[in-house]
């Protein structure tokens, strides 16, 4: 029992060093590096031209507005996509097979993936916030209390949709088909309000919005990043922090009871000729 | 006690039988050659000895446990010889190899030290001038030889490869011969499975063939080619006429041969059927879908 408990633990910090080692390999891979900068290039540019507009009924700068939501959003596809598209393309690639192999790899290797996550979306966090920081105005990040709701909020959404993309990316045994689940996130995207308030919208729509993650993470990246003015134009006139661990929470609960499960079925399913298969489906589909 | 235990091993997928009672055993030290025909069940045997597959019936027993129990202390005295393809390519070899030992810490014992020390396992599997590179840079037969050293890294005592020398040129089928010599002369005990009769013959202390769901010949290969029938094909010419004769007796028949014709006999020739001729035909019969057939031709030849 405890030298179970102990290979464990060591398999864990072997984990740990695994996400530092390929948070390194993606700085030095052309593509990863572009998957930072792009994106996030994109972002930036919208927020500049938005940054004349107002939200309505209030006289502060709509690019300001829409940045803490667009980081929040950034949270729930880091968690959700980003690990999803790992899981998926790492299992067809004969990746998860090794960590099978090796005594506690699986611990090694999961640890090591949610590592990785936090580092990117801490990375790709950092590579719009500077910026913006310099080019929009009214943002209030200046109190310790901001910068500790920011962390708060994104290690609690991280915990709430990591558990998602692990369970998403389990499913799909086709890397490429995993691609339809953009579409309804994008859905989510649209109704979560992001990039506009969505205070006008019918209440059922609303309604909908407020049972999925993202609307509460850009929520609590506003409560964090904004003055507290701001709060008039949310739903209820407030940041409603409550609601927001709430959701979230349940959220992470309900993921942390079944990606588990979930893993554990597709981990069992792995095998040489399984991969195999896959290698040769894949190899067709290029040549 | 015997490494490898299997008796009346059973796989069914759907309503196919792809193994109907599989015995076999393997000791301590000993090379063995699971040989047979593509998609005659070496790889579900293997993947059943792994872990990584549930059988449907019979025992196995692995280093004395069942794999469909194994825990992660009985997962480190095994070594897995995967065929990777595209994955950790951002990874050094040397970077992978160092991480991937870790996880064998805990498992190391008195006897036992383990992980293998990283540049002494880069060098023995021949990767000491790529030790830095990225593994994508890697050609296909330097990709194998690492696959090889991730399989040994944690000092298996017994070792599973799966058609490992699958796409190697000459050279590099060699050097992984010797590198399989090296590893059994440090009495680590290996399974391995293969197509190719002349690979089990040159690494195999024994030879186990495997054909319509059971094992069907179990012997070195001298046994094996001892075992075999003696039926010959002899050849010759009589006043510059061609005569092919196939018997159970070639001596008996070339004396009496020449008691007949004496001195118009030519070109005589001898021929008895190599294990390889044999192997080589039931494969073919196997391929074509007679099954049945070529295998009980095979056993009764062999048997």
């Amino acid at each position: 029992m405890t030298e179970g408990t102990n290979s464990w633990l060591h398999a864990a910090r072997v984990g740990l060093r695994r996400g530092g080692l390929e948070i390194r390999h993606t700085f030095t891979s052309s593509q990863d590096l572009w998957n930072y900068f792009f994106p996030s290039a994109i972002l930036l540019v919208v927020m500049f031209f938005m940054r004349g507009a107002a939200v309505p009924g209030i006289d502060f700068s709509l690019g300001s507005r829409t940045l803490p939501g667009v980081l929040g959003m950034n949270i729930a596809f880091g968690g959700m996509v980003t690990l999803m598209m790992a899981l998926a393309l790492e299992r067809e690639d004969g990746t998860l097979l090794r960590a099978k192999a090796v005594p506690n790899g699986m611990v090694g290797y999961l640890i090591g993936k949610i590592v990785l996550i936090m580092g990117m979306t801490l990375t790709s966090m950092a590579i719009v916030l500077v910026p913006s920081l310099f080019m929009l105005e009214g943002l209030a990040l200046t109190s310790v209390t901001a910068w500790l709701t920011l962390a708060w909020v994104m290690v609690l959404g991280l915990i709430a949709t990591l558990p998602l993309g692990a369970i998403c990316g389990s499913l799909f045994t086709n890397p490429r088909n995993a691609g339809v689940i953009m579409l309804p996130v994008m859905g989510l995207v649209a109704i979560s309000g992001i990039f506009y308030p969505i205070s006008s919208f019918p209440e059922w729509l609303q309604g909908v919005a407020q049972i999925f993650p993202i609307y509460w993470l850009g929520l609590g990246m506003r409560s964090a990043m904004l003055p507290d003015q701001l709060a008039a134009v949310e739903i209820g006139e407030s940041w409603r922090h409550l609601e927001t661990v709430g959701v979230l929470s349940a959220w992470a609960v309900a993921g942390l009871v079944l990606a588990p499960w979930v893993l554990r079925r597709m981990a069992r399913r792995e095998s040489g000729s399984s991969v195999a298969q896959r290698r040769e489906r894949a190899l067709q589909r290029t040549t | 006690m015997d490494v490898l235990q299997v008796r009346d091993l059973r796989m069914r997928y759907g309503t196919t039988d792809v193994l109907k009672g599989v015995n076999f055993v393997a000791r301590p030290g000993e090379v063995v050659t699971l040989l047979g025909p593509n998609g005659a069940g070496k790889t579900t045997t293997i993947e059943i000895l792994e872990g990584f597959r549930m059988r449907s019936a019979g025992e196995v027993s692995v280093l004395g446990v069942d794999p469909a129990r194994g825990d992660e202390h009985w997962r480190a005295r095994l070594g897995v010889v995967l065929q990777s393809w595209r994955d950790h390519g951002q990874w050094r070899v040397r970077e992978l190899l160092n991480h991937l030992g870790e996880y064998y810490r805990p498992y190391s014992t008195d006897q036992l030290a383990r992980p293998w020390p990283v540049d002494e396992l880069i060098e023995v599997v021949g990767l000491t001038p790529h030790a830095d590179k990225k593994i994508l840079k890697l050609s296909g037969g330097q990709r194998r030889r690492l696959d090889v050293a991730i399989g040994i890294v944690g000092r298996p005592e017994l070792l599973f490869l799966d058609e490992p020398t699958a796409g190697f040129d000459p050279e590099a089928r060699r050097e992984f011969h010797d590198l399989v010599h090296r590893l059994s002369d440090e009495r680590t005990t290996i399974l391995l499975t293969t197509h190719d009769l002349d690979e089990a013959e040159k690494l195999a202390d024994r030879i186990l063939i495997l054909a319509g769901g059971t094992i069907i010949a179990d012997g070195s290969a001298d046994e094996l080619a001892r075992r075999m029938s003696t039926e010959a094909e002899v050849r010759w010419t009589l006043d510059g006429q061609r005569f092919v004769h196939a018997t159970q007796d070639a001596t008996e028949f070339v004396r009496k041969l020449f008691r007949e014709h004496d001195d118009a006999i030519a070109d005589l020739e001898v021929r008895r059927a190599s294990l390889e001729d044999v192997y080589m035909a039931m494969v073919r019969q196997f391929e074509s879908g007679q099954h049945d057939a070529a295998v009980r031709e095979f056993a009764e030849v062999t048997g």
